[in-house]
């Protein structure tokens, strides 16, 4: 305990040195910047700038870019609330109470609990990855193909069963996700499928021309032509501040939201993403008024924002502690880092504890930093919403096919978002829920891999699943949750879930 | 009748129906050792139980003929725009593209001043030009004579 209190000071004179500082704040900025762009998120905003770290050394360097990713972390919830617009793919879940609540004149107070929650998960988090990283790590290591299968199929029941339409919408939406997810090269085969010559599909539908496509243009499909345009809402500086209520409300939902979004964090894969979907599903679960979720709850607003920002410090730990990056942000963070003549690992923290407890200690003040930024550009950010809709929606648009194109340079992406905006559009008049589209196409190339990944180990014998205790806990809680849903349909009663309104 | 659901769960039951066939392209592999094809065709399944099940359950839906589609043209005409961005970005440029895509939708569509148009339009077009392909160095499509 004693050395690691002096390990953090030592991560503290660097952190607090002013030129860490500075590029910590630069880093900060740019990201809540990239984040409040719509469709430009934390890996295209990572990619683009990494080329101006080339000339720092490596702990500026990796400070900067670990700031550029938790800023879009932040700055990814504005678009969300006042646009319902993912400015990143964590954001999704953000949309439906974050939104709902700014068209019931709640924008500031959700965008203020959203950053307070940001912070609070931000730092909870960086202490628990602090003291936890080893032991949590070497937990993670025992899931094997086997296990991430039943994860992953988990995680997509685990939405299915809480939405707020049917859980067969939701199952065949996310069915429609995994589909989508099957175009591109197969990995194990190396067929190329359903790409119809189109080579730019090789890597696969990207997620943020599906999201962007599916939330934001899909909304102004529907919007822009309305007799009554949204209304312009235009708060008072009062206003802006969370009432008492909404706080008491939060409260709960921030820490659970932490808590949860930390330890998924760990578990590689899109961790940010699935612990929103899994936090919003169990606040939901949890509340008392399930019927005000998709109506603006904030605790919709809180747990899932809460949990995006704990799994960015959950998602470290691998690439820390083992070198293993989780998630594709941390992929990139971990290549900065090789090209800084840096190789994270165990021994790193023995190597080189002035850039480990320096990068550490620049997320503390990463954190304070970016509540700093973040709170008084509240109102700046509401402001917004006082530029009149049909000025403001092709400025929207703009922004999204700017987005989209630049993640790859392509405008194959820009025709994906396209087609997912009429998609998304046609399915919002029919009342399915998208999200469970999104995290389907996430899912679907590891589902699929670690499924085939079981059976090669297995000789083709499907007991792999049961037989390993972790495989077979997951895959228990996921048939008692299909049971619970089945349950009122065969005893011809009312699911709870019918009371709930479709996401509107 | 002709219900939300029953509609919707058709339309499922097609795209299954259409990725079946396309995964006969590729080998299915068997039960134990799958090959490229085993889990679009899983899924595919999945999808027209799914659909199935849908037009089954469907009588509790709204009706079809309910739905409003009274921004179909609106919703057209911002497509339409969209499309000739996509269409036009490594053709004629990012400026030039993105200033024909919001002046029509500023002039044409939203009926704004002639003059509020142009000034919108060409601030939004070179300043983000200026912005992403300038400062940030992301590469933007240039068009004829370097626009």
């Amino acid at each position: 305990m004693l050395e690691t209190f002096q390990n953090l000071l030592l991560g503290f004179s660097v952190a607090l040195s002013p030129s860490v500082l500075w590029y910590g704040f630069i880093g900060c900025l740019v990201g809540t910047l990239v984040g409040v762009l719509p469709g430009v998120g934390p890996l295209a905003g990572i990619s683009l700038l990494l080329p101006a770290t080339y000339g720092l050394d490596a702990t500026r360097a990796v400070v900067m870019l670990a700031g550029i990713y938790y800023g879009a972390m932040y700055g990814g919830s504005t678009t969300s609330i006042l646009m319902r617009i993912p400015g990143e793919a964590a954001s999704v879940m953000t949309c439906i109470d974050g939104y709902a609540m700014a068209r019931k004149g709640r924008a500031g107070a959700a965008l203020a609990i959203a950053a307070v929650g940001s912070y609070v998960a931000g730092t909870v988090s960086v202490i628990a990855l602090m003291f936890l990283a080893p032991p949590l790590a070497s937990f993670a290591l025992r899931f094997g193909p086997p296990e991430y299968f039943s994860l992953l199929l988990l995680g997509l029941l685990v939405l299915a069963y809480m939405n707020s339409g049917s859980m067969l919408k939701g199952l065949a939406m996310a069915a429609l996700g995994l589909l989508l997810g099957m175009i591109g090269i197969d990995q194990m085969s190396g067929y190329f499928r359903f790409a119809y010559g189109v080579a730019e599909l090789g890597d696969g539908i990207g997620v943020v021309p599906v999201a962007v496509g599916l939330f934001g243009l899909a909304e102004i499909l529907i919007t822009a032509g309305m007799k009554n345009p949204p209304e312009v809402i235009k708060p008072k500086f009062r206003d802006l501040l969370p009432s008492r209520q909404e706080w008491r409300d939060s409260n709960m939902p921030i820490w659970r939201g932490t808590i949860l979004g930390f330890f998924i964090g760990i578990i590689p894969g899109s961790a940010h993403v699935i612990s929103t979907f899994v936090s919003y599903a169990v606040e939901r679960k949890l509340s008392k008024h399930p019927e005000e979720f998709g109506k603006g709850a904030v605790a919709g607003v809180a747990g899932p924002e809460s949990a995006n920002n704990a799994a960015t410090s959950g998602a470290f730990v691998p690439m820390l502690a083992l070198g293993v990056p989780g998630v594709p942000v941390a992929a990139l963070l971990l290549a900065a880092m090789m090209v800084h003549g840096v190789t994270p690992g165990p021994l790193l923290i023995k190597n080189d504890p002035k850039l480990f407890w320096g990068f550490i200690a620049s997320m503390y003040v990463g954190n304070v930093i970016l509540l700093i930024l973040n709170l008084p550009l509240v109102g700046l950010f509401v402001n917004l919403l006082r530029v009149p809709y049909p000025i403001l929606y092709p400025t929207i648009l703009i922004c999204s096919i700017l987005g989209v194109y630049a993640v790859n340079s392509s405008v194959v992406d820009v025709w994906i978002m396209l087609a997912t905006g009429v998609l998304g559009y046609v399915l919002r008049k029919l009342d399915f829920e998208t999200a469970p589209i999104v995290l389907g196409l996430v899912l679907a190339p590891m589902m699929e891999m670690s499924l085939r990944q079981s059976l090669a180990l297995s000789a083709g014998n499907y007991a792999i699943f049961v037989t390993r205790p972790i495989s077979l806990t997951l895959l228990l809680v996921g048939t008692i949750l299909v049971a619970l849903a089945l349950r009122p349909v065969i005893s011809r009663g009312m699911d709870w879930r019918a009371r709930l309104p479709a996401e509107s | 009748m002709l219900t939300i659901d029953r509609v919707a769960g058709g339309a499922l039951v097609l795209a299954g129906l259409i990725a079946l066939w396309e995964s006969r392209r590729f080998p299915l592999g068997t039960l134990h050792r799958p090959g490229p094809a085993y889990m679009p065709v899983v899924l595919a399944l999945l999808l027209i139980l799914f659909g199935v099940a849908l037009v089954v359950l469907a009588s509790r839906s709204g009706r079809f003929a309910d739905v409003g589609w009274h921004e179909w043209r609106h919703a057209v005409a911002i497509f339409g725009a969209c499309a000739f961005a996509a269409w036009g970005l490594e053709r004629l440029g990012y400026r030039l593209t993105i200033a024909v895509v919001l002046f029509f939708l500023l002039f044409v569509l939203e009926r704004r001043g002639v003059v509020a148009a142009i000034v919108l339009t060409v601030t939004m077009a070179w300043g983000s030009f200026y912005l992403f392909d300038t400062l940030l160095r992301v590469p933007l499509p240039r068009g004829p004579f370097g626009l």
